[in-house]
């Protein structure tokens, strides 16, 4: 399995399920943070229990890849773009799980309820009432909302430059036409 | 595997392909976020439009921004339980962080018999089940949607010139909006009570009670003072006589009113705060309010809040009043900017709601 050329499939299934949750969650995002409109309370109330769902995932996939590691990126890569794909990975994990807890936290520094699911379950506080705290975590939730997104045209961008343009094995390596070259 | 050059040489249409992904993400991204359609009514658009009419005024809320903060309880009877599983409508106390203000984004506006009065609330039974609501004293709202709302504030706006909304404008926005003429009237003519205290705060938005059985009942409600109602007639020449009056009512002794749920009858338009609802619609008294204190803004504990009237409590529900969802919209935009503002020292001082004995924040 060390020299797997594939990610494992449940690495796979973790990846685009998340890859799908995060998309939607980061349009509702945007949209919701600008609507007056008629779709608010509902987006509102959708945005944080899917938000929650992915911080779940995202800690079952970060305990999945310490497990599992991925696939090795190709060796004729200079050191440079082996350290950036590194560090953009490291960067998609941390604000994966960091924006449900900023999202959480300032929610709580705002003395907002948090309703979990509808409006019978809430969820604790996880950061003291507090105004300040509240307006810097929002402003923190959008910045990082924005960086995330780039981030996830990044990491598009570059699957895409793999597979058309180089036609290597990593964009395989998360794909299902990985099969073959499991065997 | 062959080693490959870094880049190797593709066709154009392989490098679009890489490139097409990323950007129609961008694009949709964008119009999801309003930047691609400058003129869509957006959270911040309704800011800038209270902004134009009231100015620019740091650490305050955006609209609603003269006011003061009260505490007490409410104590709710059980007569709505049968309407809505809310645990806040069973008997029993629960406290209450309350907030009397004026309407509009001054928030050092004087004080006028004809200004709008609202109560805001946010009613703590134990497990977080809050109930939040921003409450006024007017029949009904002035409009119908967000975007009339909007256009309502740019028609008002000062004009530079004279400091006064152009009448001019304000007629034209009349004229295209010959539905709005009704509310428009009975605001106008709405009964004037005293003050705070003996004044009826009505939510104007409809919302649902839902019951066990998940049966929806769409009501709207208002706070019904069991002071007795004094019209208004002459009144102290004081900038701030209306908040001084609720100060040494509060003072002497606790403010009571009821919470009287109407439910809608057969021929009520549900979804629009500019219509009223029938007179002989059912009503329930579904508990009394109290409260007992009064402080300052600068310390009170309705400053950190915000009375956000889609903060609701299991057995209550937003209506398709679409207003609804632009004051909740607004409220957490307003709240988030000027929670990062220095709060100034406003209107009504920690002075002016010290007991009596403090002595010089009275005045004589």
């Amino acid at each position: 399995m060390i020299n797997a050329k594939s990610f494992s499939l449940p690495s796979r299934i973790l990846h685009w399920l998340m890859a799908v949750m995060i998309l939607i969650m980061l349009f509702i995002g945007v949209f919701m943070a600008s609507t007056a409109g008629p779709n608010y309370h509902r987006l509102v109330t959708l945005h944080r229990p899917l938000g929650i769902a992915i911080l779940v995932l995202a800690l079952v996939r970060l305990a999945n890849r310490l497990r599992s590691p991925p696939p090795a990126l190709p060796e004729e890569f200079p050191p440079i773009m082996k350290f950036g794909a590194k560090a953009s990975h490291v960067l998609l994990y941390a604000l994966m799980i960091a924006m449900p807890f900023v999202g959480w936290g300032m929610l709580s520094a705002g003395g907002y309820p948090i309703p979990l699911w509808g409006q019978s379950v809430l969820l604790p506080p996880i950061l003291p009432h507090d105004p300040a705290l509240w307006a810097a975590l929002r402003s923190a939730h959008t910045v990082l909302a924005f960086l995330l997104f780039g981030m996830v045209l990044l990491h598009v961008g570059a699957a895409l430059f793999h597979g058309l343009i180089r036609e290597d094995a990593v964009l395989r390596s998360m794909t299902w036409q990985a099969k073959a070259d499991r065997e | 595997m062959a080693t490959k050059p870094l880049v190797p040489s593709a066709s154009a249409l392989r490098w679009l392909g890489v490139v097409a992904a990323p950007t129609a993400l961008a694009l949709g991204f964008l119009w999801a976020g309003g930047w691609l359609t400058p003129h869509r009514l957006t959270q911040t658009s309704l800011l800038d439009a209270l902004r134009a009419v009231d100015g620019t005024h740091p650490g305050f809320r955006r609209n609603h921004a003269k006011g003061v903060c009260v505490t007490g309880w409410f104590e709710g009877n059980g007569n709505a339980a049968g309407l809505s599983m809310a645990s806040v409508l069973q008997s029993g106390r629960v406290p209450v962080v309350g907030r009397f203000a004026l309407a509009g984004g001054m928030p050092f506006q004087a004080d006028a018999p004809a200004k709008v009065r609202s109560m805001a609330l946010r009613l703590m039974p134990p497990g977080g089940q809050e109930w939040r609501m921003g409450i006024n004293d007017i029949p009904v709202f002035p409009v119908r949607t967000p975007q009339e709302f909007q256009d309502l504030q740019l028609a008002s706006r000062p004009d530079p010139a004279t400091g006064k909304p152009d009448p001019a404008r304000v007629q034209a926005f009349r004229a295209v909006h010959p539905w709005l003429q009704v509310a428009g009237a009975q605001i106008t003519h709405r009964p004037l009570s005293s003050g705070f205290a003996d004044d009826t705060y009505r939510s104007l938005d409809s919302f649902l009670f839902v019951g066990k059985d998940g049966t929806e009942t769409a009501v709207r409600w208002s706070m019904v003072p069991l002071q007795p109602v004094t019209p208004a007639d002459a009144h102290a020449d004081d900038h701030d006589y209306l908040f001084r009056q609720l100060i040494d009512d509060l003072h002497a002794h606790s403010l009571q009113w009821r919470l009287m749920v109407t439910v809608a009858g057969n021929h009520d338009v549900i979804d629009d705060p500019s219509q009223g609802w029938a007179e002989d619609d059912r009503q329930i008294d579904a508990g009394t309010l109290t409260l007992t204190t009064v402080e300052s803004e600068e310390s009170g504990s309705c400053t950190g809040i915000t009375f956000d009237p889609l903060v609701l409590p299991h057995g209550i529900a937003p209506s398709g009043d679409p207003i609804l969802q632009a004051r909740s919209a607004a409220y957490m935009r307003s709240f988030a900017a000027r929670s990062g503002e220095k709060l100034p020292v406003p209107a009504i001082t920690p002075t002016m709601t010290a007991a009596p004995g403090g002595a010089e924040g009275k005045k004589s």
